[in-house]
C-alpha cells in the first residue's frame, strides 16, 4: 500500500468521522434553537466570546468546557470497570456505525477511483445495523454497573425498547434490500438513480413508502429520544445514567445525538436517494423535458456530496420537529407500538414487496 | 500482517472465552461471551465470509446476548447470587466431556487439512452463494430448522402463560 493510498483511506475515514462528530456536537445547539423557535422564545444566546454571541453558537463549546471540568463521580458500590467503560461503548458504536454509509459517488482524481464512503463493505447495510444493535450494551452496562436500582430499571427499559425497535428496523430495511437487490449501501444508492416513466426518481420513499415510515419510527425509538425517551426520562422519571456526571454523562447525551445523525444518514441512503440529485448523471444534468447541462466531474461530485449533507440535515430537522412536538410514550405504549404495530407491518411490507416483485418481475 | 492480525484476534477470543468460564459474576461472563462472539466475527470477516461475520454480530451479539444480559439483570441482581450448587457432583463430568470434545475437534481439524475435496462444497462467503445453497441444496434442513424454532417458540409461550 503506497503512501497515497494510505492518505486516501485516512481522508475518507477522517471526513466521515469529523462530519458525524461535528454534526452531533452542533445538534445540541440546533435542539435549543429549533425548540426556541417552535415555542416562540429566543433561545440560547448568552454565551459570548469578546461580546460576539453568534446566535448562541458558543453554547456547545461552553457545554463541553463545563462537562470536562465537572467532578467525575463514581458510586462506592459501582462496578468500577464497567461503570467507566459503558459511556465509551455507547459513543463508539454510534460513531463507527456511519462508516459504510456512502456520502458521494466515485471520485476520480489523477487516475484513481475513490469511493466516497469510509469503508467499502459488500454487506454495509448489515454493518450499520450491527453497530446500532451493539449500542444497547453501553446503556445496559451503565444501568447495571451503577449499583442503583433506578439506573438498573432504566437500563432494562432501554434494552427492551431498543430490541423492539431494532427488530422493526431490521425487518423494514428488508423491503429496500429486496427492491434494489443488494446489501451494499453504495449499490442501493446507485440503483435509486434510475427514473420511473422517465421523470420520477426511483428513491426508496417512492418504492417503499410504508418501510420509510416504519424505519423512521423505529429509528427514532432506537435513538432513545422523545417521544421514546422512557429509558432516560430526564425530567421526571429516572434513567440509566442517573449516577453519571461530568463528561461521562455528556458522552451518553452525545451518543444519542450521534445515533440521530446515523439514523438520518441511513434514512437518506435507503429512502431519499443518498447522494443522488434528481436528473444529475455523471456528465451533468439531463432533464426529462429535454434540456441538458454539461458539468465537470468534480462539480458533479461536489453537488452529490452537498445533496447528501442537505438531505441528512433535513432528516435531522424532521426528527427534531417530532422530538419537540410529541409527548413521551408510556413504556407499555412504546412496547405495544414496537411489537404489535411496527413489527407486523414490516413483515407485511416484506410479503407485499415479494408479491410485487413476483408480479412485475425483476428489480426496480 | 494478516497473520499477526489473526493471532491478536484469536488471543482476544481465547481470553474472552476463558473469562466467560472463570468469572463468577454472571454479567461479566455474559459480556465476555459478547467479546468472544465479536472476535469470531472478525475472523469470519478476514476469511472473506462477510455475510456470516455481520449476521453473527447482529443475531448473536446484538440480539441473543442482549436478551441473556437482560435476563441476568432481571433475575440475578447482586454479586452475591451464587450459593452452593446443588448438583456439584455433576461438575466432575466436565473434564471427560471436555477432553472428548477436544479430541473430536483435533480429528475434525486434521480431516479438514487433508484437502479441499472433503466436506462441504467450497463457495465464497458472499450473500448470493450462501442464499443459493440455503434455498437449493440445503432447503430441507433449512425449513426443518425453522419448524424447530417455531416449536421452541410455542413451548416458551406455553411455559410463560399464566396458570389460570
Amino acid at each position: 500500500m503506497s503512501a497515497a493510498d494510505l492518505g486516501i483511506a485516512f481522508g475518507r475515514v477522517a471526513f466521515v468521522m469529523l462530519f458525524v462528530l461535528n454534526l452531533g456536537g452542533l445538534l445540541t445547539w440546533v435542539e435549543r434553537k429549533q425548540s426556541a423557535i417552535m415555542q416562540d422564545r429566543i433561545g440560547a444566546n448568552r454565551a459570548s466570546i469578546f461580546g460576539f454571541r453568534l446566535l448562541g453558537l458558543f453554547h456547545p463549546l461552553a457545554d463541553a468546557i463545563k462537562m470536562l471540568t465537572k467532578e467525575d463521580f463514581r458510586p462506592a458500590r459501582a462496578d468500577p470497570f464497567l461503570f467507566g467503560l459503558a459511556p465509551f461503548v455507547s459513543v463508539f458504536c454510534a460513531l463507527v456505525a456511519f462508516a459504510s454509509i456512502p456520502f458521494g459517488d466515485v471520485l476520480r482524481v489523477a487516475g484513481r477511483e475513490i469511493p466516497l464512503q469510509a469503508v467499502t463493505l459488500n454487506v454495509g447495510i448489515l454493518y450499520v445495523f450491527a453497530m446500532l444493535s451493539l449500542g444497547v450494551y453501553g446503556v445496559m452496562m451503565a444501568g447495571w454497573s451503577s449499583a442503583n436500582n433506578f439506573a438498573l430499571l432504566g437500563g432494562q427499559r432501554a434494552a427492551a425498547l431498543m430490541i423492539s425497535a431494532e427488530i422493526a428496523i431490521g425487518a423494514s430495511i428488508m423491503g429496500v434490500v429486496m427492491i434494489y437487490g443488494s446489501l451494499n449501501m453504495m449499490d442501493i444508492v446507485r440503483a435509486q438513480g434510475r427514473l420511473f416513466w422517465g421523470w420520477l426518481p426511483a428513491w426508496g420513499i417512492v418504492t417503499q413508502p410504508l418501510a420509510f415510515v416504519l424505519f423512521l419510527t423505529a429509528g427514532i425509538a432506537a435513538t432513545k429520544r422523545i417521544p421514546f425517551d422512557t429509558p432516560e426520562g430526564e425530567s421526571e422519571i429516572i434513567g440509566y445514567f442517573i449516577e453519571y456526571s461530568g463528561m461521562k454523562f455528556g458522552m451518553f447525551a452525545m451518543a444519542d445525538f450521534l445515533e440521530t445523525v446515523v439514523i438520518a444518514g441511513m434514512t437518506t441512503a435507503l429512502f431519499l436517494g443518498g447522494w443522488q440529485v434528481p436528473y444529475l448523471v455523471p456528465d451533468g444534468f439531463r432533464f426529462p423535458w429535454g434540456g441538458a447541462v454539461a458539468l465537470p466531474h468534480l462539480l458533479v461530485t461536489l453537488l452529490q456530496v452537498g445533496a447528501f449533507v442537505v438531505k441528512v440535515c433535513a432528516m435531522i430537522f424532521v426528527m427534531m420537529l417530532i422530538r419537540w412536538t410529541l409527548p413521551r410514550f408510556r413504556y407499555d405504549q412504546a412496547m405495544r407500538l414496537g411489537w404489535l404495530g411496527l413489527f407486523p407491518l414490516s413483515i407485511l411490507n416484506i410479503v407485499v414487496t415479494g408479491i410485487g416483485l413476483l408480479l412485475w418481475g425483476g428489480r426496480a | 500482517m494478516a497473520h499477526a492480525a489473526f493471532f491478536v484476534v484469536a488471543a482476544i477470543a481465547v481470553v474472552a472465552a476463558l473469562g466467560l468460564v472463570l468469572r463468577r459474576n454472571a454479567i461479566h461472563g455474559a459480556l465476555f461471551l459478547v467479546v468472544n462472539l465479536g472476535a469470531i466475527a472478525v475472523l469470519y470477516q478476514t476469511l472473506g465470509a462477510e455475510f456470516l461475520a455481520w449476521a453473527q454480530v447482529i443475531v448473536y451479539a446484538g440480539a441473543i446476548m442482549v436478551l441473556f444480559v437482560f435476563a441476568i439483570m432481571v433475575l440475578i441482581p447482586g454479586k452475591e447470587e451464587t450459593g452452593p450448587d446443588p448438583r456439584r457432583a455433576w461438575r466432575l463430568l466436565a473434564l471427560p466431556a471436555g477432553a472428548l470434545l477436544f479430541l473430536q475437534l483435533i480429528f475434525v481439524v486434521r480431516g479438514a487439512r487433508g484437502g479441499a475435496g472433503s466436506g462441504a462444497p467450497s463457495v465464497g462467503g458472499g450473500v448470493e452463494s450462501i442464499a443459493g445453497l440455503l434455498f437449493t441444496r440445503y432447503l430441507f434442513p433449512f425449513e426443518l430448522t425453522s419448524v424447530l424454532l417455531l416449536a421452541a417458540m410455542v413451548g416458551a409461550l406455553l411455559l410463560a402463560r399464566r396458570r389460570v
